[in-house]
């Protein structure tokens, strides 16, 4: 069924965010501490396990891979209830401030990424990064 | 006529937001394949009409959720919220194998940490540019150039003043919004094109809806690697912050 699918993906999420919120208070910090990051391990390690055990009938997946592909939607109407005006009368030092962390932080991205590199080569074909990407994966 | 319209609309109003959105889609999809003639991705003029209507929004009912202080629109903050969000992120992660996300285990942690520390650094420095000399207020305006979270959970930490907490979460904002409209135009120019690029990135970027955004108009597949590293960001800011960078810049002013 479906609904199994989105259960497990509402189970992981839920299970991560408590994660995330004791982390937060064992080190003292008014904030949930990767609580999404520790459910996409969960949902990883779950749905693998599930997958060898053949438990992962195809409307299960249906009902993962449905959130998954309105992400991107999702993503517009979180941009959509973001509070743009007070980021852009912020004034002069809070609009230097974020120009100059992102710009900091962008020419960075390829001096770590040399600094570690991966152990194995790990891009996408390039065939792959021009399908069209609305129907999800 | 129109009230009876409006009280629907407000009534159901997460499917208001869900019919809206969807058209928002389809007119991006249909603009970016034939105006564009896809050198722009339907996804990023999707979210840059989003951001648009924010401001709209935001000018129209003058409170601090953009469109969502619209009666009803309200529906748009609760399908954008952190819940919806956050499923939707998690669900990215489906199919993905655990290997990718071990492999870059170690550059994940210097991103996370150079990004945190460049981001304070940068935000004390224009913070004591514009004349901001206490240590509360330059360690918050440093951790609103990290996020908007980041910002005034220092500044509630170490007691600085309202004004400059504001100021540290217009600073995130910025931020925010920058990293959601510039991450397609600046990708291939920094190798934005590979998971490990992309946890690369989510470290050192952090602003979770910034990265979220971002990536989906760069490439939907990057997303699950950008989105675990950013997870993390915010909640080291908020270690960090009001605690060794704290301590920190009570020594150096």
């Amino acid at each position: 069924m479906v609904i199994y699918g989105t259960g497990l993906l509402a189970f992981c999420l839920l299970a991560g965010a408590v994660v995330g919120q004791l982390l937060g208070y064992l080190l003292g910090v008014d904030a949930n501490v990767g609580g999404v990051g520790i459910a996409m391990i969960a949902l990883i390690v779950l749905s693998d396990r599930l997958q060898k055990r053949g438990a992962l009938q195809p409307p299960t997946r249906q009902g993962v891979l449905f959130w998954s592909a309105v992400y991107i939607p999702v993503v517009v109407a979180m941009a959509a209830s973001q509070n743009v005006q007070a980021a852009v009368t912020g004034g002069p030092a809070a609009i230097t401030a974020g120009v100059a962390s992102v710009a900091a932080c962008l020419l960075l991205v390829p001096a770590i990424s040399r600094l570690a590199p991966p152990l194995a080569e790990s891009t996408f074909d390039a065939a792959d990064a021009n399908s069209s990407t609305d129907e999800g994966r | 006529m129109l009230d009876a319209v409006e009280t629907v609309l407000a009534k159901y109003s997460l499917v208001t937001a869900l019919a809206l959105v969807a058209a928002v889609m389809w007119i991006s999809y249909a603009a970016a394949n034939g105006v564009f003639r896809g050198r722009v991705h339907g996804s990023a003029l999707a979210i840059l009409i989003g951001l648009i209507a924010a401001y709209a929004g935001g000018a129209v009912a003058g409170g601090n959720a953009g469109v969502a202080d619209v009666p009803w629109l309200a529906g748009v903050g609760v399908l954008g919220g952190a819940a919806f969000r956050d499923l939707a992120i998690v669900a990215t992660a489906f199919g993905v194998r655990l290997e990718e996300f071990r492999r870059t285990g170690v550059a994940g942690i210097v991103a996370l940490l150079a990004g945190v520390l460049v981001s304070f650094i940068i935000g004390g420095v224009t913070a004591y540019a514009f004349g901001y000399r206490d240590p509360q207020s330059i360690v918050t305006i440093g951790g609103g150039a990290a996020t908007y979270i980041v910002g005034p959970v220092t500044g509630a930490a170490v007691g600085a003043s309202s004004e400059v907490i504001a100021l540290s979460v217009a600073a995130g904002l910025v931020k925010s919004i920058l990293v959601m409209t510039l991450t397609p135009v600046v990708a291939p120019w920094i190798g934005l094109d590979n998971p490990h690029a992309a946890l690369i990135y989510g470290g050192l970027m952090g602003t979770t809806s910034g990265v979220a955004a971002g990536l989906a108009a760069t490439d939907e597949r990057l997303a699950p690697y950008g989105a675990m590293t950013a997870t993390f960001y915010t909640g080291l800011g908020c270690l960090l912050g009001p605690s060794v960078l704290y301590m920190a810049i009570r020594v150096l002013v």
